[in-house]
């Protein structure tokens, strides 16, 4: 019998794509971003950075040998949390934040639920967010060697001119990654090329997110206005790195689109009616917390059961 | 007397309410924001809890089995009041700290089960001695959690700043409150799991009543399952 006839159990298709390689796209892609943060903001960004990420890998590991479960840092996927909090930590924030913060993310966010892919919330963004509220006054200062000051997004709330030039090249203040527009928008178009990910939900969040503003910015849809919007704060890191995140983004189609509607939305929303200037994490992390029902909606019809459902 | 002392040791360690029964959530989520408040409300409860279940008892015989909760809650109810008025006139400042959640015990769902698997059924001494068990429990767990909410949110202990470490605020808030409650229940099931792994019997202590439901002899739960089967077999 030759070999076509062989009889199998499937899978019978197999890729070679694993976990461990598209994390390592992701941490490539996020290079330009953090190369600009450390030249920007000096060498204590890229220690922050390091020790971030050293943190996240080396809980993982403890917790994983302690609780004698097979240790998965080969994934990588702790890397790209320590490299995404470390993004959005402010430069001159002491080292310890960095590591409560990594701590946080991969103990209770991701290991507590049952490690990668059983975490309801982006590790990275509920630890920014835990940091955000327990230590509120280390959070909001951006104030570093070279800009000091509110970031150019807090200027635009409270309406003053900004310099829009230099918020797209990424020359302000503002936490260590998100500054540069074009440094993410280089790392997301490799994920874009590679396949990583794709537009569906970032390209629904900005695009929902510039009609918001343009209808309850106040401005109108004013070019000059909308692209200080876009390039301020962490709108691009979140919607290119961090609402793509595969375990906390809906599986189906048509979900992946409500969900980037409800980011823009609500990252209008908190940007707009809210008392801070920034929303971008709190939306995600309401998304995040919305998917499991958006999964369910949008989950289609397998074939042959269409008709009225019972 | 040994009935009572056996009925103290079930209410602090077997069954406490808080961290095994998993009863009275509201008030250890709501409350515990520091070390005095968790103590307060604690003591509070333990007072009525054990007065209530005192005066259930005295009345099991009286109250008509029909309008059994009303009158329950009639009971509690009183004792509440008092508690309250007396806290409002010696220690205004846990009074005004604690707030709604002083009138709100009388639906505290440790008080009303109580009363319902215990002091309906058995005599006044042991009825007030279980009372005082499951409330001093309840004392303990709750002092607990807002002492280690206190230290890490406030970094002090009793109202004692200590000024050793920059404060982690959030578990000030209601979040904090979640991961230490689900922190101290882990641990508790973690010795429940170890002392079953060493060949102990703890099969007496039950683990947030999801468990050993058939080894269950003296809760509420028996009777609903009771009352659960007989109406699956009559389907």
């Amino acid at each position: 019998m030759s070999d076509m006839m062989k009889v199998s159990s499937n899978p019978h298709i197999r890729s070679k794509v694993s976990t461990s390689k598209i994390m390592l796209c992701v941490c490539l892609a996020l290079l330009p971003a953090t190369a600009f943060g450390v030249w920007n903001f000096g060498i204590y960004a890229l220690l922050q950075v390091v020790v971030t990420v050293a943190t996240c890998v080396a809980t993982e590991a403890v917790y994983e040998v302690l609780m004698k479960k097979k240790v998965t840092i080969s994934d990588l996927s702790a890397v790209v949390t320590g490299l995404l909090l470390a993004l959005n930590l402010p430069p001159k924030a002491p080292i310890w934040i960095g590591i409560i913060g990594g701590v946080f993310a991969i103990l209770i966010v991701k290991m507590a639920f049952g490690g990668l892919g059983q975490n309801f919330m982006n590790p990275a963004l509920a630890a920014r967010c835990f940091l955000l509220i327990s230590f509120p006054a280390i959070m909001t200062n951006f104030d570093c060697d070279t800009y000091t000051g509110a970031t150019p997004l807090a200027l635009l709330k409270n309406g003053e001119n900004v310099n829009v030039t230099n918020m797209i090249i990424g020359n302000t203040g503002g936490t260590i990654g998100e500054t540069s527009m074009i440094a993410i928008v280089i790392g997301a178009c490799i994920l874009l090329l590679i396949g990583v990910i794709d537009l569906k939900v970032p390209g629904t969040y900005i695009v929902t997110f510039v009609i918001f503003i343009g209808i309850f910015g106040g401005h109108g849809f004013n070019p000059y206005y909308i692209a200080a919007q876009l390039a301020g704060g962490g709108l691009m890191l979140g919607a290119f790195f961090m609402a793509t995140d595969y375990v906390t983004r809906p599986v189906t189609k048509y979900g992946q689109i409500v969900y980037g509607i409800l980011l823009g939305i609500l990252t209008g929303i908190f940007r707009v009616f809210g008392a801070s200037a920034e929303g971008v994490s709190y939306a995600i992390i309401i998304g995040n917390l919305l998917v499991p029902i958006i999964t369910d909606l949008t989950m289609p019809k397998a074939f042959g059961k269409g008709g009225e459902r019972v | 007397m040994n009935k009572c002392v056996e009925r103290l040791y079930n209410g602090v360690i077997k069954e406490n309410p808080t961290l095994v029964l998993m009863l009275g959530m509201c008030p250890t989520l709501a409350v515990t924001t520091s070390a005095i408040n968790g103590l307060g409300m604690g003591l509070t409860t333990t007072a009525v809890l054990a007065l209530s279940n005192a005066i259930i008892a005295s009345l099991r015989k009286i109250i008509p089995d029909k309008i059994r909760i009303p009158a329950f809650i009639v009971i509690i109810a009183s004792f509440v009041t008092i508690m309250q008025l007396l806290l409002q006139a010696y220690i205004p400042s846990l009074y005004s700290s604690l707030g709604i959640y002083i009138p709100l015990i009388v639906v505290n769902c440790i008080i009303l089960g109580r009363a319902e698997s215990y002091a309906y059924k058995n005599p006044v001494l042991p009825s007030f001695f279980d009372g005082l068990g499951m409330g001093l429990g309840f004392t303990c767990s709750l002092t607990l959690i807002g002492l280690l909410r206190e230290f890490v949110g406030g970094c002090s202990v009793f109202g004692h700043e200590l000024g050793w470490f920059e404060p982690v605020g959030i578990f000030r808030m209601a979040p904090g409150a979640f991961f230490v409650l689900a922190l101290l229940t882990a641990i508790q099931n973690k010795v429940k799991i170890a002392g079953t792994k060493k060949g102990k019997d703890m099969s007496k202590i039950q683990s947030g009543c999801g468990c050993d439901c058939l080894n269950c002899s003296d809760t509420g739960c028996k009777d609903r399952k009771e009352v659960s089967e007989i109406k699956e077999e009559e389907l």
